[in-house]
């Protein structure tokens, strides 16, 4: 049977992604829960590992999950209520200030770290508690709900349904909630899974801002790949797994969903 | 003019943007209460400015005052002023159905639940929609999203109404169509309306009083009628229908008074006997209307004149013919 040459060429890129990707996770999940992976699979399956990684570790499990909640609630203020403004006001200004709040992702997490602990390290009860690492997450995250937020508003004209709604007699705070946040809702949803998603995965920053008693997940992870054996650090991994895959594939639901509400328009001016 | 109607009247309301551009120059402007007036005039006039002052989406710069009766609203935000506004885009909440839309007004009223429901069915009927109360926006048609946002603007019972365009989004017919029913609304609502539009067509049909606007100042004002046969310079006279141009050199012949130019619409002219006209001319283009047919015309003028005949017979490219103006038919413009 002859294939046209794209075939292999998407071929190719199939099993690259295979070799690098699907099989490398799939080891690594399937080496959290072996009895030995050094004696391979037939050493027989085991929860022990999880187990061990949930006596070790659920703190930094729960750590991780109370940082992401609660900068989600710190970008839903400041992120939507920013995104609001810098769409209100338009113009130079407005990019200027996006571009700031955006340099955080442009700097690596370890030089806005540093910076943080040069600045505030002195307050020691603020540096050794778990806020000092939210800060560093809401820095690192704000610039995704806010861009996110920004686009759909400019793409819904706010402005004018806002002007609708004022000529209706509605004062700001009426407006606002009635009228701007529900038609930014998919923005807002949107950067909602992205801040959770990257909060939790957050290592760069996290790993300078934390202390030995503020250890988030992905801190947790690299210290087990440091100095447990094999099985536990896959295991981690396997319960890192598990909380991120549900996210991402809510986010993927959530963008085709906003593909599919775009109804036909029935034209029933000629009747 | 209904005696309980708000009179609208504008004072030195100027415009200036931050970045200096200035979009309006000092206007004046009387609206009776329950009269429709229409704003008119090329696009980047300041027609839709004046109208944002009188809603409140705008402030005029310091000197000007809008009053609404004995009320200075100059201060006043557009949502203390209950105007009712229909904007081009229509401005409808995607995030409601119909019903919602209609009903949101009334709700930041806190009227109560059985009062909204009443006004809203009130007003749905008034505009034939009610079938299609519990439709989201994104299911509507253009005409019917323009009578859900007349329908939204209307149920408040503002003190005067404000229309930007309405009807500019849709196709002629429909156009047409809805500007009948405008009319017809505004009509039998006897509410101070002001209506802004680039079409003469629609200004004719829908302005009991028409205001002509032209780089940010008012030009003309009248009723349709005497913007039309009186135009006070060549901006109205060419920007409402089309007129024609003699210059006064080719007058010979002619009782007018030599200084000016010669102006006359196309309906006034008449196709006579050859050479018994006031002018001969060739027919450079011919255009069967149906009910009409519309001659392009060259008699020597520097602009090739149009005439419009409703006479039957066959004139075509290159025939040789003769017109004539009744007297009073010329427009005095100079």
């Amino acid at each position: 049977m002859r294939r046209p040459k794209i075939f292999y060429g998407q071929l190719f890129f199939t099993l690259i992604v295979c070799a690098f990707l699907i099989v490398p996770a799939i080891l690594s999940a399937l080496a959290g829960v072996t009895e030995n992976f050094f004696v391979g699979l037939k050493s027989g399956f085991t929860f022990r590992w999880i187990i061990e990684v949930w006596e070790l570790y659920s703190e930094t499990i729960y750590l991780s999950l109370l940082i992401a909640v609660f900068c989600l609630i710190i970008n839903l203020f400041i992120g939507v209520l920013a995104a609001y403004s810098l769409a209100r006001i338009g113009g130079r200004t407005a990019r200027i200030v996006e571009e700031i709040i955006v340099l955080p992702v442009a700097i690596p997490g370890l030089a806005i770290a540093l910076a943080l602990i040069i600045m505030y390290g002195g307050f020691r009860d603020f540096r050794t508690s778990w806020l000092f690492i939210l800060v560093g997450h809401v820095l690192y995250t704000l610039p995704f709900m806010v861009r996110s937020v920004l686009a759909v508003l400019t793409s819904t004209n706010f402005k004018i349904l806002e002007e609708g709604a004022a000529s209706l007699g509605a004062p700001f705070w009426h407006r606002f909630i009635n009228v701007v946040l529900p038609n930014a809702k998919p923005g807002i949803l949107a950067g909602s899974l992205m801040v959770i998603t990257l909060s939790v995965g957050e290592f760069n920053l996290t790993w300078m801002l934390h202390t030995p008693m503020t250890k988030t997940l992905p801190v947790g992870l690299a210290d087990s790949y440091a100095s447990m054996r094999l099985e536990v650090a896959s295991a981690y991994t396997l319960v890192f797994f598990v909380m991120i895959v549900p996210l991402l594939i809510a986010m993927q639901l959530l963008a085709n969903s906003k593909r599919q509400t775009k109804n036909l328009i029935q034209d029933e001016d000629a009747h | 003019m209904s005696s309980n109607a708000t009179a609208v009247t504008l004072h030195k309301c100027a415009k200036t943007f931050e970045d200096g551009t200035r979009a309006l120059d000092p206007v004046d402007l009387a609206v009776e209460g329950g009269e429709t007036v229409v704003l008119l005039g090329p696009s980047g006039c300041g027609k839709t400015t004046l109208l944002r002052i009188v809603a409140g989406l705008e402030n005029p710069d310091k000197s000007g005052e809008v009053w609404f009766n004995n009320d200075d609203v100059t201060e006043l935000p557009i949502e203390k002023r209950n105007v009712g506004m229909v904007f081009q885009s229509y401005a409808l909440f995607p995030n409601m159905t119909v019903a919602e839309n209609v009903a949101y007004g009334l709700r930041v009223r806190k009227m109560s639940k059985p009062e909204i429901e009443a006004r809203v069915l009130e007003m749905l009927k008034m505009m034939r929609i009610t079938e299609l109360a519990n439709r989201n926006i994104d299911q509507l048609s253009g005409g019917q999203r323009q009578r859900v946002a007349l329908a939204r603007a209307i149920a408040v019972r503002p003190r005067v109404l404000l229309l930007d365009e309405p009807l500019t989004a849709l196709d002629a017919l429909l156009r047409e169509r809805l500007r009948v029913e405008i009319d017809s609304l505004l009509r039998s609502l006897a509410i101070t309306s002001i209506y802004v539009t680039h079409d003469q067509a629609e200004a004719m049909a829908l302005g009991d009083r028409i205001v002509v606007m032209s780089k940010g100042k008012i030009v003309q004002t009248g009723s349709p009628r005497e913007i039309y046969n009186n135009p006070k310079n060549s901006f109205v006279a060419d920007f409402i229908g089309t007129v024609n141009r003699i210059p006064s050199a080719m007058t010979d012949g002619i009782d007018t008074p030599k200084e000016h130019d010669l102006v006359f619409r196309p309906e006034d002219a008449e196709i006579v006997e050859k050479s018994s006209g006031q002018f001969n001319g060739k027919v450079v283009n011919s255009f069967f209307l149906g009910d009409r047919i519309r001659l392009i015309v060259d008699c020597g003028a520097p602009e090739y004149i149009t005439i419009e005949s409703f006479q039957r017979d066959v004139i075509e490219e290159g025939d040789e013919i003769s017109i004539r103006v009744h007297q009073d038919r010329f427009l005095e413009i100079n």
